[in-house]
């Protein structure tokens, strides 16, 4: 037992809020309304920083270092952001969004399209050390990138990858969480369903593209969604491994903006910057929102 | 259409044989269920047939040609699985027609085919719906059709019927009794139901822990069991075995057992422990002296006698069942 798990055990069960009324969702009056304005002020909490930045991004750099900053929008919007998308500190941002883009994708699609593979041998196939296989990937789970980090850079050097897509996204593309969680799904899919396919004439392959792969789909628009993420906010490794600035990502291009030294910093071209980084993670998070809810949510049967 | 025969067919899970040695020449178009308890092998039989199991020794022939080594698609055999194995995400249509465009078959003859099928089984409507919109009667059609439009040399069931409600389930064995009558493709067919056997078998081999304890046309099966098992299996309610007066243990059908009135009357003395009337017919259990219950079935118009009345058992000789 571990020690979470004890103090678990030992606290007294707290009955739930709200166990007396029938339950949140028919809560009326004052209630209804007390709830939704926490959940403003909350929101508005939260979304203050972001606003400012916004803010930041539209006006010039003189109005930004004379206090008090302005919390309305400023006049220099078109031209922060074609500054930023064109020209940038080190590095165009608009090339630093489309490194990022090719990194995210190549990292969630690589990561996607090998852990499917190698789950689907690990719960379809007898081969000898498939036991052993399957605890060496979940092993790589307990080491962080971190800590292979360097071991990692050498081999990447050695192969002559620095600087280079490949070398941002292949290192990345091996996946414990997403082989397991692949895995666990094929285990709940009928046994039955893989003979039916053997008795109807399609072969192993066959049987995956056909029948596993489309039954996957809102798991694997689920992971795509956490992946894509993942890659997109990836920030130790590209650092390590992109010395040219044109290779740089986004991520590590913003901090790469920070002046150094004497340097002044254009904070309304870092704030574009920042806001633009933000752009594609919204987009597919809200775009594939519904399957990725359903994805976590239920289990097709 | 095709025959099929099994020659000393045997299964071993490791150390443990669960099948040990089934012989069976199946007809052209002959429909053979294999009945028994569950874990008795039944399954693993139609599996090893389908191919889907590994035949440790022995050998399975389709038409006269070994298939022990072969690929289920290759054995020309289809399947209904008991929980239908639908491919969920596809359409009616396309989970009818999925092992067809395997095979490489041209649009247009898998359409007519699967068309075909569908009609035969009235499950045209539901083409285009996925198998989750459906009922499980329909689900269980669309499994039959699957199974049909291959034209397969051989059908094989997997207690297709234990998903359905009782109503369903006397519909549809008698349908895919007929169905196979109609297109004449020799059937493989499981079930733990003695009275799914009893009703669609031209022969059935009922199963014993892994033995074909007998193989026989329902009738023969149900008048001369060739083992205790099989007289208590096949039959319902189940055959009374009690030990008559020194002549050892003895097996007698409830219809055959008749109720005679008065303590000391007939072969042997009871009291009726209750009554079961079921319109058509009465179900009376009476205990022994030794404590063992027997069922006797009588006629629904035949007096029903108090519970607790001693009363007396009489049979016909010609009735009595003895096993070695």
């Amino acid at each position: 037992m571990t020690g979470r798990d004890a103090l678990a055990a030992e606290t007294p069960p707290v009955k739930a809020p709200g166990a007396d009324h029938d339950g949140m969702v028919e809560r009326r009056g004052a209630g209804l309304w007390l709830t939704h304005l926490g959940l403003i002020v909350g929101l508005l909490f939260i979304f203050f920083p972001i606003w400012l930045a916004f803010v930041a991004s539209t006006i010039s750099q003189p109005e930004i270092a004379r206090p008090p900053m302005p919390l309305l929008p400023g006049d220099q919007f078109i031209e922060n952001y074609t500054r930023a998308l064109t020209s940038g500190i080190n590095a165009p941002v608009a090339l630093m969004l489309g490194n990022s883009l090719v990194m995210a994708l190549g990292i969630a699609f690589g990561k996607i399209a090998i852990s499917l593979l190698s789950a689907f041998a690990i719960v379809y196939f007898r081969f000898p050390g498939r036991q052993l296989f399957f605890w060496l990937i979940f092993l790589t789970l307990m080491l962080p990138v971190e800590v292979r980090i360097v071991p990692t850079y050498e081999v990447v050097a050695g192969f002559g990858m620095l600087n280079s897509y490949s070398g941002l996204i292949f290192p990345l593309i091996a996946s414990a969480t997403a082989t397991f969680l692949f895995r666990q799904f094929f285990m709940t899919v009928p046994d039955e369903l893989a003979e039916a396919a053997r008795v109807d004439g399609a072969r192993p392959m066959r049987f995956f593209f056909d029948i596993l792969l489309p039954m996957s789909r809102t798991n694997i628009a689920a992971l795509f969604v956490i992946l894509f993420i993942y890659g997109w906010n990836q920030y130790l490794w590209p650092l390590l491994i992109t010395t040219d600035p044109s290779m740089n990502t986004i991520v590590m291009g913003i901090k790469q903006m920070f002046p150094s030294g004497d340097d002044i910093a254009d904070w309304p071209v870092i704030m574009a910057t920042s806001i633009l980084a933000m752009i594609p993670p919204v987009i597919v998070v809200v775009g594939m929102q519904r399957l990725f809810i359903r994805g976590l949510v239920e289990s097709e049967k | 259409m095709a025959t099929l025969s099994l020659r000393d067919v045997k299964k071993r899970f490791g150390k443990t044989e669960v099948i040990h040695g089934v012989n069976i020449d199946i007809e052209e178009g002959e429909f053979i269920v294999i009945v028994g308890p569950s874990g008795c092998g039944k399954s693993t039989l139609l599996r090893m047939v389908a191919g889907l199991e590994t035949v440790t020794s022995g050998e399975i022939a389709i038409d006269g040609a070994r298939v022990n080594e072969k690929e289920p698609m290759d054995r020309d055999i289809a399947m209904v699985f008991q929980n239908y194995a639908l491919y969920p995400h596809m359409s009616v249509f396309d989970n009818m027609a999925y092992g067809l465009k395997i095979a490489g078959t041209p649009k247009g003859e898998i359409a007519e085919r699967v068309e075909q099928a569908a009609d035969l089984l009235q499950i045209r409507d539901f083409l285009a719906r996925k198998p989750r919109e459906l009922s499980g009667g329909q689900r269980q059609r669309v499994a039959m059709g699957r199974a049909i439009v291959r034209k397969p040399a051989v059908f094989l069931f997997d207690e297709p019927l234990s998903n359905l409600d009782a109503k369903l389930r006397v519909q549809m064995r008698l349908e895919i009794r007929q169905l196979q009558r109609e297109l004449g493709v020799t059937s493989l067919y499981v079930t733990h139901d003695q009275v799914e056997a009893m009703t669609m078998a031209d022969r059935m081999i009922v199963m014993n822990a892994g033995h074909a304890d007998q193989i026989g046309a329902p009738l023969e099966v149900y008048s001369n069991p060739a083992t205790e098992f099989v007289a208590g299996f096949i039959g319902s309610p189940p055959t009374n075995f009690f030990e008559a007066g020194g002549r050892g243990r003895i097996g007698v059908r409830p219809e055959h057992l008749s109720i005679v009135e008065g303590a000391g009357a007939g072969q042997l003395g009871a009291t009726v422990a209750n009554a079961e009337p079921l319109g058509a017919e009465t179900l009376v259990h009476v205990r022994l002296e030794n404590g063992s219950l027997l069922t006797v079935r009588q006629d629904g118009a035949a007096p029903i006698p108090a519970e607790g009345t001693g009363i007396g058992l009489a049979w016909d000789g010609r009735h009595e069942m003895r096993f070695g």
